[in-house]
């Protein structure tokens, strides 16, 4: 199987210094409706990722994650505040897919580098080898109603790395996935990264996952979200989602998310 | 590395084979033979049935019944039927009648994919001839003809001038609804990925509207057909041998026989267009998955 030549080390020389920020979110807010109806979903929320940075935005329902990757990706624009990417090319993945279902997982990735105006050639080339990278180069051909939620999932990834982003926004891809495709899917979501130092910011609810893929993993509040807690997770060399030092960080984690939850509950 | 690489792969690879199953063994001819044995039967039992009640009808009512003449049973209408399709008359007034069916919905496709098109992009316009379009597919396209005949006299033009007028609202209609209906995630996806404006349309909007801008192109096509036919009966057009010449002049030869051999033609053919759609319907929802596997095989 071909392979990009780019080494699949963790902790490999990033295209940037490791100092460069990607992402300088600053007192971002963003309020949906208007008057009495007004609801404040992220509140002034400050957040720096560095490039080839994996961070994990945790919280419990309503802390405004998914508006928040929408700014970053530009799909909304905040109240009040900056987001800055520094003009690099953003990507999104959600938890659904979101595959065109009238297009083959080839020309689902063809898309994505047809709207840039790559050149047919090159589109097809590229769409193979991202194809191959996520191992479905066998399924190129299938619709994406003939995939299991796993492939799905993969395919929608390729069409993600097919952006050339450098950086990678993902709303709880995995979420709608069985444990064991997810852990298999973690494992590559780590290669394709350190491949291509990604800078990912990666939303979840899932505590484990967090702790598993990020570099750090952020801790946001709910209604409105803010960030309440950092966990800096050292780079010791490759997880599982059942490593010792996976399942301590996680259970900090859970500790430090319940007490944000019976906050609410008062 | 604590894992290799190459175990992962395998892990994913088997993985995939998992989920998607064995492919299915089936024997191919023999499944098609019944396939097609399934999908024929009910039909030539329903035919059946028909001809036995007529014929039933007939023996009972009017056997030996010399008075009332105009009566035939189903032997004699379709003989007389066998008997037209051996005369070239029946097969120029299929033929005329075809050419000017393609011909008004080829312009209704054009008309109403346009203005559909239009209508779904632009606001205003939908504010303002949105639900005229709606009204207009309710009304009764017989109630045109006075106003065409007045307008384009006893010709082609009128007829045509009625089938776009029925036909294009349902096309128009179709686009618009499928256009309405594309999910808000897939033009999430699309926006991210950069398309915009034509591009957008293009590429995610109209392939994501086809299922039901397919289905208004098929009502389409049975509205063009009605006011096709009702325009061959009223509006007669010297030196024109349509389908609707042929039944209008059996209607004068009180010629009940030929008259439903002209109908069954007129169905027959309505039938076999309507196949055509639903094949393409068809191929379009396996295509997307949209069908359910039982159903499908």
């Amino acid at each position: 199987m071909q392979r990009r030549a780019a080494p699949a080390i963790p902790g490999a020389p990033p295209r940037r210094a490791p100092h460069d920020t990607a992402i300088k979110l600053t007192e971002v807010s963003k309020v949906y409706g208007k008057g009495a109806a007004a609801v404040l979903a992220v509140d002034r929320l400050s957040l720096t990722v560095a490039a080839g940075e994996f961070v994990c935005l945790i919280g419990a329902s309503g802390c405004g994650k998914s508006t928040l990757l929408s700014m970053v990706a530009g799909l909304d624009t905040p109240t009040s505040g900056q987001v800055d990417t520094g003009g690099q090319r953003v990507a999104i993945m959600f938890q659904e897919p979101a595959l065109f279902p009238w297009l083959t997982a080839r020309k689902n990735v063809e898309l994505a580098m047809r709207a840039r105006n790559v050149p047919k050639a090159e589109r097809a080339r590229r769409a193979g080898e991202l194809l191959d990278t996520v191992h479905l180069a066998e399924f190129a051909d299938k619709r994406p109603h003939e995939l299991s939620g796993g492939m799905r999932q993969r395919v929608a990834l390729a069409r993600a790395l097919a952006h050339e982003a450098d950086v990678l926004l993902m709303d709880e891809p995995f979420g709608a996935l069985d444990a064991m495709t997810r852990d298999l899917l973690h494992d590559e979501l780590d290669r394709i990264c350190a491949e291509r130092s990604l800078t990912v910011l990666f939303v979840t609810h899932n505590v484990r996952e967090a702790a598993r893929l990020g570099d750090r993993v952020v801790l946001l509040s709910s209604r409105p979200g803010r960030v309440i807690d950092e966990y800096q997770v050292p780079r010791t060399g490759p997880r599982r989602i059942d490593s010792v030092q996976v399942a301590e960080l996680a259970s900090k984690v859970t500790d430090r998310l319940r007490e944000e939850m019976r906050r609410h509950g008062v | 590395m604590a894992f290799s690489t190459s175990a992962q792969d395998a892990a994913i690879t088997g993985l995939d084979s998992l989920e998607l199953g064995q492919p299915q063994v089936t024997n191919g001819s023999a499944r098609t033979a019944r396939k097609a044995w399934t999908a024929t039967w009910p039909k030539l039992l329903a035919i059946a049935i028909v001809l036995a009640a007529w014929q039933l009808f007939y023996a009972i009512n009017f056997h030996g019944d010399t008075a009332s003449g105009l009566v035939k049973g189903p032997a004699t209408t379709l003989g007389n039927l066998a008997s037209q399709l051996g005369h070239a008359q029946l097969w120029h007034a299929i033929e005329d009648t075809g050419r000017t069916a393609l011909a008004g919905y080829l312009l209704a496709l054009v008309i109403g994919t346009a203005i559909g098109a239009a209508v779904s992009r632009i606001p205003p316009l939908r504010a303002a001839v949105g639900s005229i379009i709606s009204g207009l597919q309710t009304m009764p396209s017989i109630a045109w003809f006075p106003f065409a005949i007045i307008l384009f006299g006893t010709s082609v033009s009128a007829i045509l001038f009625v089938m776009v007028l029925g036909a294009a609202p349902s096309i128009a209609n179709g686009l618009i609804t499928g256009v309405d209906y594309t999910p808000p995630l897939l033009l999430r996806a699309g926006r991210t990925m950069g398309l915009r404006g034509i591009a957008m349309y293009w590429y995610l909007i109209l392939p994501a509207s086809l299922p039901a801008y397919l289905a208004g192109l098929k009502q389409g096509w049975a509205f063009a057909w009605r006011s096709l036919l009702a325009g061959e009966l009223l509006v007669l057009i010297v030196g024109h041998v349509s389908l609707g010449v042929l039944l209008s002049t059996a209607q004068d030869n009180q010629d009940l026989s030929g008259a439903i051999s002209v109908m069954i033609v007129i169905l027959v053919f309505g039938i076999v267009v309507d196949m055509i759609f639903s094949k393409i319907d068809l191929a379009v929802r396996r295509r997307r998955g949209l069908l359910d596997p039982a159903a499908a095989t």
